[in-house]
């Protein structure tokens, strides 16, 4: 049992089958929070905790899958570049459009955390969660924050934001496909981007280019926000 | 070989990236600076959409797989939020859906 869970196959195998399992629940079920990354998830850290199978070893193979995100969120290029003329012609409200969302986002959860008594450091730790993955890392370190509660924040808004869009956007009558690709880039980066791309070519680009500016935007500003909300702390 | 020359193409612009994040020191992800760049490639012409397309639709089509691994990862820190995971989680659920609509009205609103 242990050589053969500690072979790279063990982990790519056991995620791609536990995805295709949580694709097909969804499909049968066709109930939205029945995400099939969840479900992947779950299914996997089941068996990992049933088959007593350590961390380090699924990663053997987990690390290959992991690899790809690189080109994946370097080719979030093309569904940019299919729709550049969208975001030429309606620069101002998407640029307005994600530095409100951003300051939004750093601003809820300043307050919240401050609401609920969770102190500075997870606080920030939580700070940059709707930012892709390797910019929420940057700056939680940044900040003095915990990487392993940044990582479960950013993926679980992602999963959360992919899940509600839908939702959000009917209760909102938000029908403006630009605005549905922004708002959900902004809120969920690449996670919520993989429902945007499903949801069209324009929701898809605006998502993914959205993903990019958000993360521009919350380097800059986190820092000073979190200076100045401390800063009224102390008032 | 077309697919092998597509994806050497996107993966030179994740190392690219990565240079210009580690080696010059811009203080944005290299994946995040590669995206970028394959951006201006393909606005200025220098790559055409035919030499990634293929890879890059498959990449994207895919993506949500590929954080199967790092959701995984969550086993390893959940002693740290044993007794706040609660918050955690409704600060997360509120605070994306105010984001999300905030961000949504703001641009809808804006573009009239």
């Amino acid at each position: 049992m242990i050589e053969i869970t500690s072979t790279a196959l063990f982990g790519v195998l056991v995620s791609l089958i536990a995805f295709e399992i949580g694709l097909m629940i969804q499909r049968k079920t066709k109930k939205s929070f029945l995400n099939p990354l969840l479900l992947a998830i779950a299914i996997v850290i089941f068996i990992l905790q049933e088959g007593n199978i350590s961390l380090a070893d699924y990663n053997k193979g987990g690390q290959w899958i992991a690899f790809l995100m690189a080109p994946a969120t370097v080719a979030l290029a093309v569904p940019l570049y299919k729709n550049f003329e969208l975001l030429k012609k309606h620069k101002w409200p998407i640029l307005v459009g994600i530095f409100t969302g951003c300051v939004t986002s750093i601003g809820s959860i300043l307050l919240l955390s401050q609401v609920f008594g969770l102190g500075m450091e997870l606080s920030v730790s939580m700070l940059p969660k709707s930012v892709t993955m390797p910019i929420a890392l940057e700056v939680s370190k940044q900040l003095g924050g915990i990487p392993e509660i940044t990582v479960p924040s950013v993926m679980v808004t992602g999963i959360i934001g992919a899940i509600m869009a839908p939702l959000v956007c009917r209760v909102l009558k938000i029908n403006d496909r630009v605005a549905i690709g922004i708002a959900i880039g902004t809120t969920s980066h690449v996670l919520g981007t993989t429902k945007a791309i499903e949801m069209g070519e324009i929701e898809g680009g605006m998502s993914g280019l959205a993903i990019g500016v958000s993360g521009l935007v919350t380097v800059v500003i986190a820092p000073v926000m979190v200076t100045m909300f401390q800063y009224f702390l102390q008032l | 070989m077309k697919l092998l020359r597509q994806i050497t193409i996107i993966l030179s612009f994740a190392f690219l990236g990565e240079i210009l994040n580690k080696l010059v020191g811009i203080p944005i992800p290299g994946n995040i600076l590669g995206m970028f760049l394959l951006l201006l490639s393909l606005l200025t012409g220098i790559v055409k959409l035919q030499q990634i397309e293929e890879t890059s639709r498959f990449l994207l089509d895919h993506m949500a797989v590929l954080f199967v691994p790092a959701g995984v990862g969550l086993i390893s820190v959940i002693g740290i939020i044993k007794d706040t995971w609660w918050i955690l989680l409704l600060i997360a659920v509120s605070t994306t859906f105010l984001v999300m609509s905030v961000t949504g009205l703001v641009v809808k609103y804006t573009r009239r």
